[in-house]
């Protein structure tokens, strides 16, 4: 049952085969999609015709491959660049509301603990349309006012990070907050006994240790904002995310270009999961 | 000297307020207030926005919009149901069964589905599950059945995308609970003849609860609040309340109306929600970590 009993060889096969079979579900639509980004044929799926990279490099008009489709490689270029706000932004602002709550007593803590743990449990459907409400709102009320059109509040990119940004922030938060409770706060208290202001024990004591927490921080709100939707729909402008485009594209005109855009994600997520695997072994 | 220190003490902590201040204020709260006060609203005959219950009474008078509502509800319950019959065992198995090397490439192997985003998986199963899709077509070529099987655009899909997305996010917080079990319980109920069924039911289970719930919270707020699966993989009549939010937004520009529906999903999973964590006794700070 565990390592250390034994048990029936036919539970130990059921079990065995029961765990195959759930990896399989969560594998086989990556490699469908990864092997079907090589084949040499018109549609998304099967039959498969031969091996092809033309849905990577081809930029003939029947065929025009990931890297030849200006179109793609924009909205490519607009989600790196968001994910990259966002995660500056979020880091930013999650790395101090971790410092706050763990470290400083205040009037009202638990109710705004309880407001940056909300996005949690908030539908992402439900804070992109609160956010275009208020920012609409908010423009609308502007104009009228002063005669002033901010691009900031009608659905545009800064509102899509802005939006990503306002849950990205809360995983960044719980993230650093969990490396903060492992610190010795005597290391803070001994660097203010030797004279350094409160900032500066944070500065230099404090952060470094949390470093390798707020790197991964980072990382994680990068792939958030990189792979979100639900919000990111609402608040859209004219520059397409990545996923956006591929939404509209799945839902009206499927190209084996989609399985080579998945297949590169695929990909590049799998080699930051390598990473992450020796990085965090080296450190037990 | 004492005097100065504490004033240096009151500038770091608003150098760390304001920020989470702004964030939660402006991100947070106002744009919630704002959901509330336009669900409460309808434009006029010129235009101008006025107090009415229009928009929740037409929830309840059209009869597509209360019972897609009711049936995302049911559904977002039994897909959770499922997510932990099916996680459970996989959770078990890499805490207490695998050893340990097995166990950390396992976990690599988790970690991909979740990072690459729902879309890349959802467009997989598409590809997957269509009526010329890849099992389709194994299924044909190795003459187990004749014409292709019906499953893209169905419930059917629609439950396996939903369930797809969701279930590593019961796998992982029960995996965190299991961690601290004892094995000596396990090998002390064993010698004490117990069977599986009373270990796991009464000694597993109850222990892994914490990580139980926190799943289960997280699990219904993402399928709830999901639209992918639903528009991508449901059929006609597999209709998410999400997309009538949708819909309202961006199809028929009735934002006022889409406030409400908006509202009312907020409603129902904080309410759902906040029934889980009274029932388990658990506080929400222990759902994120």
């Amino acid at each position: 049952m565990i390592r250390s009993l034994p048990s029936s060889a036919s539970y130990r096969i059921a079990y065995g085969a029961y765990v195959f079979l759930f990896f399989t579900f969560l594998l086989m639509p990556l490699l469908a999609i990864s092997v079907l980004a090589f084949n040499d044929s018109n549609f998304i799926s099967l039959p498969w015709n031969g091996f092809t990279l033309d849905w990577f490099f081809s930029a003939t008009d029947e065929r025009q491959g990931v890297f030849a489709d200006e179109e793609l490689i924009a909205s490519i270029v607009t989600s790196l660049s968001t994910g990259f706000f966002v995660a500056v932004l979020s880091t930013l602002v999650g790395t101090i509301a971790a410092l706050l709550f763990e470290e400083e007593e205040f009037k009202l803590k638990g109710l705004l603990y309880f407001l940056a743990l909300a996005p949690l449990v908030i539908p992402g459907v439900i804070l992109g349309i609160s956010i275009l409400l208020t920012a609409t709102a908010a423009g609308n009320h502007i104009e009228n006012t002063f005669g002033l059109d901010v691009e900031l509040f009608r659905p545009s990119y800064w509102l899509v990070i802005l939006g990503q940004f306002s849950f990205a922030a809360t995983y960044v938060m719980l993230l650093v907050s969990a490396r903060l409770k492992k610190f010795d706060r005597t290391l803070e208290e001994a660097a203010l006994s030797l004279k350094a202001t409160r900032l500066e024990a944070i500065w230099y004591v404090t952060i470094p240790f949390l470093r390798p927490a707020i790197m991964g921080a980072f990382v994680v709100a990068f792939i958030l904002s990189f792979s979100n939707i639900n919000t990111t729909i609402f608040l859209i402008g004219s520059d397409p995310t990545l996923p956006i485009d591929l939404y509209s594209r799945i839902r009206f005109s499927s190209t084996p270009v989609l399985n080579a855009v998945s297949f590169m994600i695929v990909l590049v997520i799998s080699v930051l999961a390598i990473i992450n695997f020796f990085t965090s072994r080296s450190k037990d | 000297m004492i005097q100065n220190k504490k004033n240096n003490f009151n500038i770091t902590f608003y150098l760390l307020i304001v920020p989470v201040l702004i964030w939660l204020i402006f991100m947070i709260v106002i744009p919630h207030v704002e959901l509330l006060i336009s669900s409460f609203q309808i434009e006029d005959d010129i235009g101008n926005k006025v107090f009415s219950f229009a928009n929740y009474i037409e929830f309840f008078n059209q009869k597509i919009y209360w019972l897609t509502f009711v049936k995302t509800a049911a559904y977002s319950i039994g897909v959770t149901l499922l997510a932990f019959i099916v996680a459970f065992p996989i959770a078990f198995y890499l805490t207490k069964v695998a050893s340990k090397p097995k166990a950390s490439f396992l976990l690599l192997l988790l970690l991909i589905p979740l990072w690459v985003g729902e879309l890349v998986t959802v467009y997989g199963w598409m590809v997957l599950l269509g009526d010329h899709g890849v099992i389709n077509h194994f299924l044909i070529t190795i003459g187990i059945i004749n014409e292709p099987v019906n499953m893209l655009y169905t419930d059917f899909s629609m439950v396996v995308g939903l369930l797809y997305m969701s279930v590593l996010f019961m796998v992982i917080p029960v995996m965190s609970s299991l961690h601290s079990l004892d094995d000596s319980l396990i090998e002390a109920a064993c010698d004490l003849g117990a069977s599986k069924w009373v270990i796991f039911t009464r000694i597993i289970i109850p222990y892994a609860m914490p990580g139980i719930t926190s799943g289960a919270i997280i699990v219904f707020m993402l399928v709830i609040g999901d639209y992918l699966a639903p528009n991508l993989l449901g059929g006609k009549h597999s209709l998410w309340f999400t997309e009538q939010i949708y819909n309202s937004f961006l199809t028929t520009f009735n934002w006022n109306e889409g406030a409400a529906f908006g509202f009312l999903l907020l409603m129902l999973s904080s309410g759902v929600i906040w029934l889980a964590l009274k029932l388990s006794g658990q506080k929400l700070e222990k759902v994120g970590s």
